[in-house]
């Protein structure tokens, strides 16, 4: 390999660049093991499970062999947070070479200790062997300072086609524990002399606490401590329904101001209200007109992450030491914004990761997080877990933001889009901890020494946040892309599955259903001739062929069907779908046919699991989610007022996977959610002849729509 | 207050207000945390066990009206070394992703199958409607299902 003068500028493979040294990502064991210590963590999304295999494939080692560790501050590499379906990218591809290159020195050392050289070795399951005879093990190899290097670029991974591991539907790695039974979730953990805490939280975002006699509250059954501090409001006690009895009663006692009145919720709000523009994509002449001109205005509703389990977390004032641990998806970040709040150095907090229910996005999980630290501060040497009741999680969690997009377009004589515009108005997608100039930690907003809330911000292009893939994948000669972002929200907005990529994809798919439709083109054909991209084109015929779409298909007045298409990102996961519905004043999502290409599939039965997953979650957004809210505050605070998709009312899904072994891994989290939105709105128009353009399609919206 | 449980074919005494929900009970006296926590108000399912033979959401059904049934959760449905027919269904089909709702889903399923051995899919359907599952798994979980009962058909 040709050495390259100044290694400093050459980039190592995903998060390895940022984490170079080895012993940050794997440990030999002396028991025949190899122990992962990667930074991202698992949140349902079968992450662990893949790296698993990686690093198997790379050593050649049963995947047997191999031990997870938590990632924890303690001890694991720094990989931000675990986002943006790109945990394979960064978490994969950087175990995928720290194992290259694991592997090469392990082979070195016994080429020298067998006499023989690197060419005449073979590995099987950790035992490398010299065609001559002989043989020693990794175990044996391995000294404890082999891995304390920083990785050399110098190593070559396997070839795609040699791989045996990854490629393979391997079980996954966590199903037993969560099928049996077992503490799996940081929601189980039991410490001894572990107490239990509850928050009392203000009526709405905008209240304070005004007064409060907490004497009451702190002589009732089982109290241990009741903590103040300006607005944050909490219980310690030592069985968890004395804590929830205890709160119950601070919140009958609490008086609140309740500030400024919130706004009205309807999304197009937003467009009422002062924003930063950009243009962040602008080609050809805009302005050109062609021969007949559309427009068209969508949006979206909050949404709520809605995960099934309450945030969670436990908490330990060890001495000066601060021990919690967290399903955060970043605790790096989380550990910076809590020293901040607490006034303590990082290196005095340890917070390792224990995982959650599914949160698909930035959910409570930091924000409980500080609160069992800070009920922990008030019993120091007890531990305190502290689980967020329903209630707690639907009206506080950060949501997805609502979003407005105004899409115009223009068609030739030919019926081809000659011209595109797309503007779009939405609040901040990321106000995760670790933000600059602030704390995005609820409970440190509310302190009688408040700590301000950091900017909130969109990550930038090309991923993007609300602007994520609002750039058209589509080839188009003239376009105009403009972004309105409005960073101050009633309701705190943050990360949920796919960011604003969910609603655009949504409008751009929809609208160029109605293109098609006014063109008199087949929906399928229509966006092939505005495709260059092969892999694009596959997807979108592999699903058109298991659907077994008929061009030009007609509704009957009940049943239709619809496609859309989107490449996640514009960088990642292709995905088409076709959806078809029945619709009497309900919408019934019946069945699903979908196509993906995620470049090679680690796992391809996990990849599968990840679409139907997206494609069921997002009928749910699209058919029945809205958070709601009032002057005070969200008034969507259960699964009553919130519902989402049942067992009965789920659609049949059928999910074919393109796996390109050539091809860049990516991840297969997200991309499905803006699709499945557009595909059920153009199935419904297929079926009626209405179209929909606001989420959520409700039996009101469809009344709506066919009275009108 | 003491207070003596059937769980799982074993008499428990447990010391805990008449008015405190069951699903507590089990997790923090009991130590059997399989039963989840996932909205107090029976809306969810997680913390579905079954009892005397019917599958009930624990998290909001005083301990005090359980007193002399027979409560059976998800540790009792199989061992690692011998796992029930759902179980292993469950694993065949990957059911799973978070798998938060998985230990009430398969009670549930468990409460079905032993009174219906061949049930339909908009049987096995009507019977989870109690059940929430909010990663999109339901497709393998209805599958899983009908592979159990038909496991549990031909032994």
């Amino acid at each position: 390999m040709a050495q390259i003068k100044d290694p400093a500028a050459r980039k190592l493979p995903g998060s390895l660049d940022s984490n170079r040294r080895l012993d940050r990502w794997l440990c030999i064991n002396t028991d025949g093991t190899l122990t992962v210590t990667p930074g991202k963590v698992e949140i349902g999304q079968g992450i662990l499970t893949a790296l698993v295999q990686m690093v198997a494939e790379e050593l050649d080692i049963s995947v047997n062999r191999i031990r997870l560790a938590p990632a924890s501050t303690a001890f694991s590499p720094d990989e931000g947070i675990t986002s943006g379906s790109r945990s394979i990218q960064d978490s994969g591809l950087a175990l995928r070479h720290a194992a290259a290159e694991t592997r090469d020195l392990l082979l070195t050392l016994a080429a020298k200790k067998l006499g023989v050289t690197l060419e005449n070795l073979t590995v099987t399951d950790g035992v490398i062997s010299a065609r001559s005879g002989g043989s020693v093990t990794y175990w044996e190899l391995a000294t404890p300072d082999l891995l304390s290097r920083e990785a050399t670029f110098d190593v070559v991974e396997k070839l795609p086609a040699e791989h045996v591991v990854v490629g393979t539907s391997l079980p996954r790695v966590d199903i037993l524990g969560k099928i049996t039974g077992k503490a799996a979730y940081v929601q189980d953990m039991v410490l001894p002399g572990m107490l239990h805490g509850r928050i009392t939280r203000p009526p709405g975002p905008r209240a304070r606490l005004r007064n409060i006699d907490v004497k009451e509250v702190a002589q009732m059954p089982g109290v241990v401590a009741v903590v103040r501090d300006g607005t944050f409001l909490g219980v310690v006690a030592e069985r968890e329904e004395q804590a929830i009895r205890a709160e119950r009663r601070l919140a009958r006692l609490a008086q609140w101001d309740s500030g400024e009145p919130l706004p009205d919720s309807d999304p197009r709000r937003l467009q009422t209200l002062t924003a930063e523009t950009e243009v962040i994509s602008e080609k050809g002449d805009p302005a050109a007109a062609g021969v007949r001109q559309f427009n068209a205005e969508y949006t979206k509703p909050y949404l709520a992450h809605a995960s099934l389990a309450p945030s969670c977390a436990v908490a330990h004032q060890d001495g000066d030491k601060l021990k919690v641990w967290s399903h955060s998806q970043g605790i790096y970040p989380l550990r910076g914004d809590m020293a901040k709040v607490l006034d303590m150095a990082e290196t005095d907090i340890i917070i390792t990761h224990a995982e959650g229910a599914g949160c698909y996005g930035h959910n409570a999980a930091d924000d409980v997080t500080l609160d069992a630290a800070l009920l922990a501060r008030a019993v120091p040497g007890k531990p305190v877990r502290l689980q967020w009741m329903r209630e707690d999680e639907f009206a506080w969690e950060p949501f997805s933001s609502p979003m407005v997009m105004r899409m115009n377009a223009a068609l030739d004589a030919k019926g081809n889009i000659v011209n595109w515009g797309h503007e779009l108005w939405s609040h901040a997608h990321s106000t995760r901890p670790g933000g600059s100039g602030g704390v995005n930690l609820l409970a440190a907003w509310h302190l009688e020494k408040p700590l301000p809330a950091a900017k909130p911000g969109n990550p930038p292009l090309p991923g993007g946040g609300s602007h994520r893939n609002a750039i058209p994948f589509y080839d188009f000669p003239n376009q105009k892309i403009t972004n309105h972002l409005i960073r101050q929200s009633p309701l705190r907005t943050s990360a949920m599955r796919a960011l604003g990529a969910h609603a655009n994809a949504f409008a751009i798919e929809c609208f160029m259903d109605e293109l098609a439709e006014a063109a008199g083109a087949d929906p399928v054909e229509f966006r092939l001739r505005h495709l260059k991209d092969a892999r694009a084109k596959a997807v979108i015929e592999k699903a058109a062929q298991m659907a077994k779409w008929q061009p030009n298909e007609k509704g009957d007045g009940e049943r239709g069907r619809g496609i859309a298409f989107a490449r996640y990102k514009n960088l990642a996961a292709y995905f088409a779908v076709i959806a078809e519905v029945q619709v009497s004043e309900e919408v019934r999502v019946t069945r699903m046919w979908a196509a993906v290409d995620v470049g090679q599939a680690i796992n391809p039965d996990g990849v599968i699991n990840q679409i139907e997953g997206g494609i069921i979650q997002s009928t749910s957004w699209t058919l029945k989610e809205r958070i709601d809210f009032d002057h005070q505050g969200v008034t969507t605070r259960n699964w009553t007022e919130y519902p989402i998709l049942s067992f009965v009312e789920v659609p049949e899904v059928e999910v074919a996977l393109i796996n390109r072994r050539e091809a860049p891994p990516v991840g297969a989290g997200e991309g499905t959610q803006g699709p499945v939105s557009a595909a059920i709105a153009n199935a419904i128009h297929n079926a009626l002849g209405v179209r929909l353009r606001d989420m959520p399609f409700t039996r009101d919206r469809v009344v709506a729509a066919l009275s009108a | 207050m003491a207070t003596t449980l059937q769980v799982n074919g074993r008499a428990c005494v447990v010391q805990a207000d008449a008015e405190t929900p069951l699903l507590y009970v089990l997790r923090n006296d009991l130590g059997l945390i399989g039963t989840r926590y996932g909205c107090g108000l029976g809306q969810c399912g997680t913390c579905t066990v079954i009892i005397d033979g019917k599958p009930v959401q624990s998290c909001d059904l005083p301990v005090s009206a359980a007193v002399g049934k027979k409560i059976t959760t998800v540790e009792a449905l199989g061992t690692d070394q011998d796992l029930h027919p759902l179980q292993r269904a469950f694993i065949a089909e990957q059911a799973a992703q978070c798998g938060y709702c998985a230990s009430g889903i398969l009670m549930a399923a468990k409460a079905l199958l032993d009174v219906n051995k061949d049930p339909s899919d908009g049987e096995i359907r009507a019977a989870l409607e109690g059940n929430l599952c909010r990663c999109g798994t339901h497709g393998r979980i209805l599958r899983a299902i009908k592979r159990a009962a038909q496991e549990m058909r031909e032994q």
